[in-house]
């Protein structure tokens, strides 16, 4: 295969994934009451890593981010259903949430609510999902 | 613990889950499977315990009132298929343990199975119908793995075509759900029900009811929507057969009866009219193919397709008779096929072939084998003190006191086709002149027999046993009879 320059490209991509990156975190956690939620921001999440395998490749990939996509898979679903099952510990229904305010620093008075872990269980799985598919089709010969 | 009915579902996903962490370590994966599928079996028989005590058990997910959350409703059919779910996965994992080779197993075969079995278990517990099609996803996607899992040919082939027709009746499903909605406004199932009665307008529910008789046909394989049945039953390995034969049509079956005894019942029976027709010609299907194959899988195919039938002319005739005796039948039905299966699965273990004609004389060297499978053709043809007997006695009776001639009559004709397309399994097989046999796997039949065995004692239990098991039956018909029992147990206060 002909080596190409992808300089252009590769500069491009450092910094665009980085704004990426942030916002799909802003997506992620304005969910609660704006448009957003772990879904989108995790498919936005997989997209910057995406754009970063398109002007790389899964090696460099593979070094700079060495996650195992299944396994984070696992741990999104794990975090989902125990936050969901954690209700069994106060023998309320499954599923039962709860939020309260707290004074953080920075911040300020802020509510916080069960169902943001609920939401990181979401935004794992849905990255995990995307990077397993796209790895496996790439790597597949 | 008011979680109750919620543990058969949260046992398998949670072990699913934390299995999905390391599906290289096979010996891990079979012990924590096996284990989960013991606890998810001791979950639901406490549960079925409970209600039988208290009546219909509800959870109103995330504590929102129904008809507003979804609640998970435990009555005594769901509860009694919950557990007999549970009971086949169990052996089923089992016999696969033997059967599968460690490649097969390194690729996520037990984490889908538990997977199958929180969607089985999920579809039979929900009181939310949109809950029951995202429940019905969630073990059909676990199904297309396992079809395809193995990545043969006629698996790759097959696959293709199970998928896309559940794809298309999926998003049928979705259709139906939605001109549900717009006329009633509610999920709920329980909610629907009495907003039906309210509406009163009997027309667009009959469409709509004949919308989920395609659905669910075609999910549980009557006539005219079972021809994808039996090539993509062919495919898959035997213990991943013994599953979806044993449990994935029977859902559908599950949902007609629920459907039909909480929605449809307004219009004089007209969908009922339908569903009878279709379940008599399901019958007639059933018996054609299961006398044309002289192949082993292929004969016991046909017989899921007869047992549809059969259960659903129960549930058509709408009668206490008809419905109990449908119920007795599916549950000995789950526990029969899968057992068939297996014991199928070991006769082509030793021959190499699931062909009759690459068979004969296995009585000689494996003679358990050979009575255990007699007991269980003679259970399925429903002899007398085996546990196909009861069933189908109360669905016959049930049809005559319904005043149809032409439906019992064909079942009752339909049980010799099954008894003969059995023993035809068993005097090709089992009988005749002995031969050489070199499977590839033949060392392995008498570990494989102990769970079919298993099974097949506990049909014999069943059937012996249906005087003790008769008051959960009839206490599982009551809410299908009259659904105002299951709709004061949801929307109670």
């Amino acid at each position: 295969m002909k080596k190409t320059n992808d300089v252009i490209l590769q500069t491009v991509t450092k910094i665009i994934s980085f704004i990426i990156i942030l916002f799909s975190i802003h997506l992620f956690f304005a969910g609660h009451y704006t448009p957003g939620g772990g879904f989108i921001g995790g498919l936005m999440t997989a997209a910057a890593l995406v754009l970063l395998l398109l002007s790389y490749d899964i090696k460099t990939m593979n070094k700079i981010l060495p996650f195992d996509y299944k396994r984070m898979t696992a741990i999104g679903l794990l975090i989902a259903v125990l936050t969901a099952a954690g209700a069994l510990l106060f023998n309320v229904p499954f599923f039962t949430h709860a939020y309260d305010y707290f004074d953080i620093p920075l911040l300020g008075e802020t509510s916080l609510h069960t169902a943001v872990l609920f939401d990181i269980g979401v935004y794992l799985v849905v990255i995990g999902i995307t990077m397993t598919i796209i790895q496996t089709i790439g790597e597949s010969e | 613990m008011i979680n109750l009915p919620l543990l058969p579902i949260l046992i398998p996903l949670l072990a699913a889950v934390i299995l999905m962490l390391f599906p290289k370590h096979i010996a891990a994966q079979r012990v924590i499977s096996i284990v989960t599928a013991i606890a998810t079996i001791i979950a639901s028989a406490v549960l079925v315990a409970a209600v039988k005590q208290n009546g219909i058990l509800t959870v109103n997910l995330g504590s929102w009132p129904a008809p507003y959350g979804i609640p998970l409703v435990s009555d005594m059919l769901s509860a009694l298929l919950v557990l007999t779910t549970s009971i086949i996965v169990l052996f089923v994992l089992w016999y696969a343990i033997y059967y599968s080779d460690r490649e097969y197993e390194s690729y996520f075969f037990y984490i889908s199975v538990l997977f199958l079995l929180v969607g089985l278990n999920g579809a039979f517990t929900t009181g939310d119908i949109f809950n029951l099609f995202v429940f019905f996803e969630v073990f059909l996607i676990s199904s297309y793995l396992l079809i395809v899992l193995g990545g043969k040919k006629g698996q790759l082939r097959e696959s293709i075509k199970y998928v896309l027709i559940n794809v298309i009746s999926s998003a049928l499903f979705v259709a139906a759900v939605a001109y549900l909605y717009a006329v009633v406004g509610s999920l709920n199932m329980a909610d629907i029900s009495q907003r039906i009665e309210a509406l009163n307008e009997p027309g667009i529910i009959s469409v709509i009811g004949i919308f989920f008789l395609i659905v669910f046909g075609l999910k549980g394989a009557i006539f005219p929507l079972y021809f994808w049945l039996p090539g993509s039953y062919h495919a898959p390995p035997i213990p991943v057969l013994a599953l979806f034969g044993a449990l994935l049509t029977k859902v559908g079956i599950y949902a007609i009866m629920r459907t039909f005894s909480l929605f449809f019942y307004q219009d004089g029976g007209y969908v009922h009219i339908v569903l009878g027709a279709l379940a008599l010609l399901t019958v007639i299907i059933g018996s054609i193919g299961a006398l044309a194959y002289r192949d082993v899988k292929m004969i016991i195919i046909y017989n899921i397709i007869i047992a549809v039938g059969v259960i659903l002319y129960g549930v058509a005739v709408m009668t206490p008779d008809g419905l109990e005796g449908a119920i007795f039948y599916l549950l000995h039905d789950m526990v029969i096929k899968a057992a068939l299966f297996l014991l199928v699965g070991i006769m082509m273990a030793i021959a190499g072939s699931s062909h009759l004609k690459d068979m004969g004389g296995m009585i000689r060297d494996y003679p358990w084998i050979g009575w255990t499978y007699f007991i269980g053709a003679l259970s399925l043809a429903g002899i007398p003190p085996l546990s196909g007997f009861i069933g189908k006695l109360l669905i016959v009776r049930g049809g005559f006191a319904a005043g149809d001639m032409i439906g019992p009559l064909l079942i009752l004709i339909s049980s010799l086709v099954v008894l003969y397309s059995a023993m035809k399994i068993f005097t090709n097989g089992f009988w005749g002149t002995p031969r050489e046999y070199h499977g590839a796997k033949a060392h392995l039949a008498t570990r494989l027999w102990v769970p079919a065995a298993a099974l097949i004692l506990i049909a014999i239990a069943y059937g012996v046993g249906a005087e003790a098991v008769r008051p959960f039956i009839t206490q599982a018909v009551e809410p299908l009879v009259n659904p105002a029992i299951y709709i004061d147990a949801v929307l109670k206060e």
